[in-house]
């Protein structure tokens, strides 16, 4: 265990390092000549209109929600799949089974309309 | 075997921080001559010269490119969360170099009478000469390379900016959708491996010289894999979130100097990760004719491969125009899904008649 994960620690370190170093050396030598303008948000070139903090589009929740419940769907076929070959049929039709109760959600999402975009 | 820290030799610990030093070395550089080297296959597929001033044929351009970055002004708007701001490009590059940390990269060397495994989280076991890695490696990288979309989101909330903000939040959507499909198309590897280790994955396609690639067996998963790969890293024809027609540069758009540099530091190391992950699974990782023989030939056909395939990008970016977004949507949730889906389950109904 330690012997494998020790390296992923050291490499977490360095990365997070060399990002803080780059930072501060960067912040460090550029010029800094601020002026009101220059550090309001960027509109295509005309005065900032509103805050962008606002409420935006449902579908990126919904979107969200989605990829939460498929996602553990995913993630439930990761251990099946690494012990498939000793299951033999039982796990094939077991697997079966869950697919296609999966599947009919799928279908009933797509029904709903949550899958469009426009 | 000398002196042991926790149960290890110390040469463990040297070669760790060796390989450990290479790795990130050969992940930076990569990603500095990734850009030179975009920069250049497109222009002469395009019928440019590309860069050609800084250096012969434009070799230096990286550096002074990087140069020029480093001495700009940081600029911090007046109205972002200065701290989540700050630590965004930093939370978009550490997973990006954390990815690689697993994929294994050669066989077995010795030095100096110790076999080190080219693997950077593994060692050998010196009394029964078994090769130790990180056993669901093939999950690590899928939750490290969702941890960079924190970094995305993240950017373009606290840069304040309406073009920043858009471009965030259709990143973190395509991200995930596209997560999904790539997550479900590579079940069907994990049914022929029955590991989730990427060392073992590597040693089961060593059959036929070094030929038994997982690609012929899983032509369809591959192909999934690799579509929803370049979608996952925000490449074209993928590239919404910095669609500069509609949205400037998308997250990055309030983002000067270093912190720029970092998320296209970050986007060309996912590139790399998502290519040698691609090498690994489909293409026989380092495998290759007599590379079980010489193992730095295992090296080099590990590197061939992932530089290919680095290609490849450039090759789809220099060819093909940019989805729709609700094109990209309907793409990955109405047709990769259903046919990642249907794929686990032909493979899982033929691998049971096919012993």
């Amino acid at each position: 265990m330690l012997g494998t994960y020790l390296p992923i620690l050291l490499v977490v370190l360095i990365a997070i390092i060399f990002g803080l170093v780059a930072l501060t050396f960067s912040s460090l030598i550029g010029p800094k000549k601020k002026t009101a303008l220059k550090l309001s948000p960027y509109e295509s070139g005309c005065a900032p209109v509103g805050t962008a903090r606002e409420r935006f589009s449902i579908k990126f929740y919904l979107i969200a929600m989605l990829f939460i419940l498929f996602d553990i769907e995913a993630v439930f076929l990761y251990p099946w799949a690494i012990l498939y070959k000793k299951l033999g049929v039982f796990g094939l039709v077991e697997m079966g089974v869950f697919v296609v109760i999966l599947f009919v959600g799928y279908i009933y999402v797509w029904k709903k309309g949550a899958l469009e975009w426009e | 075997m000398g002196i042991e820290i926790l149960g290890l030799p110390m040469m463990y610990y040297i070669a760790m921080v060796a390989k450990v030093l290479v790795a990130f070395l050969f992940v930076l550089l990569t990603v500095a001559y990734a850009t030179y080297a975009e920069r250049k296959i497109i222009g002469h597929m395009q019928v440019r010269l590309g860069p050609m001033r800084t250096g012969w044929h434009g070799l230096l351009q990286p550096i002074a490119d990087g140069l020029k970055l480093f001495f700009k002004e940081e600029i911090i708007p007046s109205q972002a969360s200065t701290f989540a701001f700050l630590i965004a490009p930093v939370i978009a590059l550490v997973p990006a170099f954390m990815t690689f940390a697993v994929i294994p990269f050669g066989g077995v060397i010795e030095v100096a009478g110790y076999k080190i495994p080219l693997q950077v989280a593994s060692y050998i076991d010196v009394a029964s000469g078994k090769v130790y890695d990180v056993n669901v490696g093939v999950l690590y990288i899928l939750a490290m390379s969702s941890l960079g979309v924190y970094g995305i989101v993240l950017a373009g909330w606290a840069s304040n900016s309406k073009y920043s903000l858009m471009g965030g939040l259709r990143a973190s959507a395509q991200l995930i959708s596209y997560e999904l499909s790539a997550g479900l198309a590579i079940v069907s590897v994990f049914m022929l491996s029955q590991t989730l280790s990427l060392n073992e994955i590597v040693n089961q396609q060593s059959s036929f010289n070094g030929l038994g690639w997982y690609i012929f067996k899983q032509p369809l998963a591959a192909f999934l894999f690799f579509i929803c790969s370049i979608a996952e890293i925000n490449r074209t024809p993928f590239d919404l979130p910095e669609a500069e027609t509609e949205l400037v540069s998308g997250f990055c758009t309030e983002y000067s100097s270093m912190k720029y540099a970092m998320f296209f530091m970050a986007e060309y190391a996912n590139m790399i990760t998502v290519c040698a992950l691609t090498t690994t699974l489909f293409l026989g990782g380092w495998n290759g004719p007599f590379a079980t023989v010489f193992p730095l030939l295992g090296l080099v056909y590990f590197v061939a491969k992932v530089y290919f395939l680095i290609f490849f990008c450039m090759w789809i970016r220099a060819t093909l125009p940019r989805y729709r977004y609700d094109q990209l949507m309907h793409l990955g949730w109405k047709v990769l899904l259903p046919i990642s889906l249907v794929n686990i389950v032909v493979t899982g109904i033929i691998g049971y008649f096919i012993k």
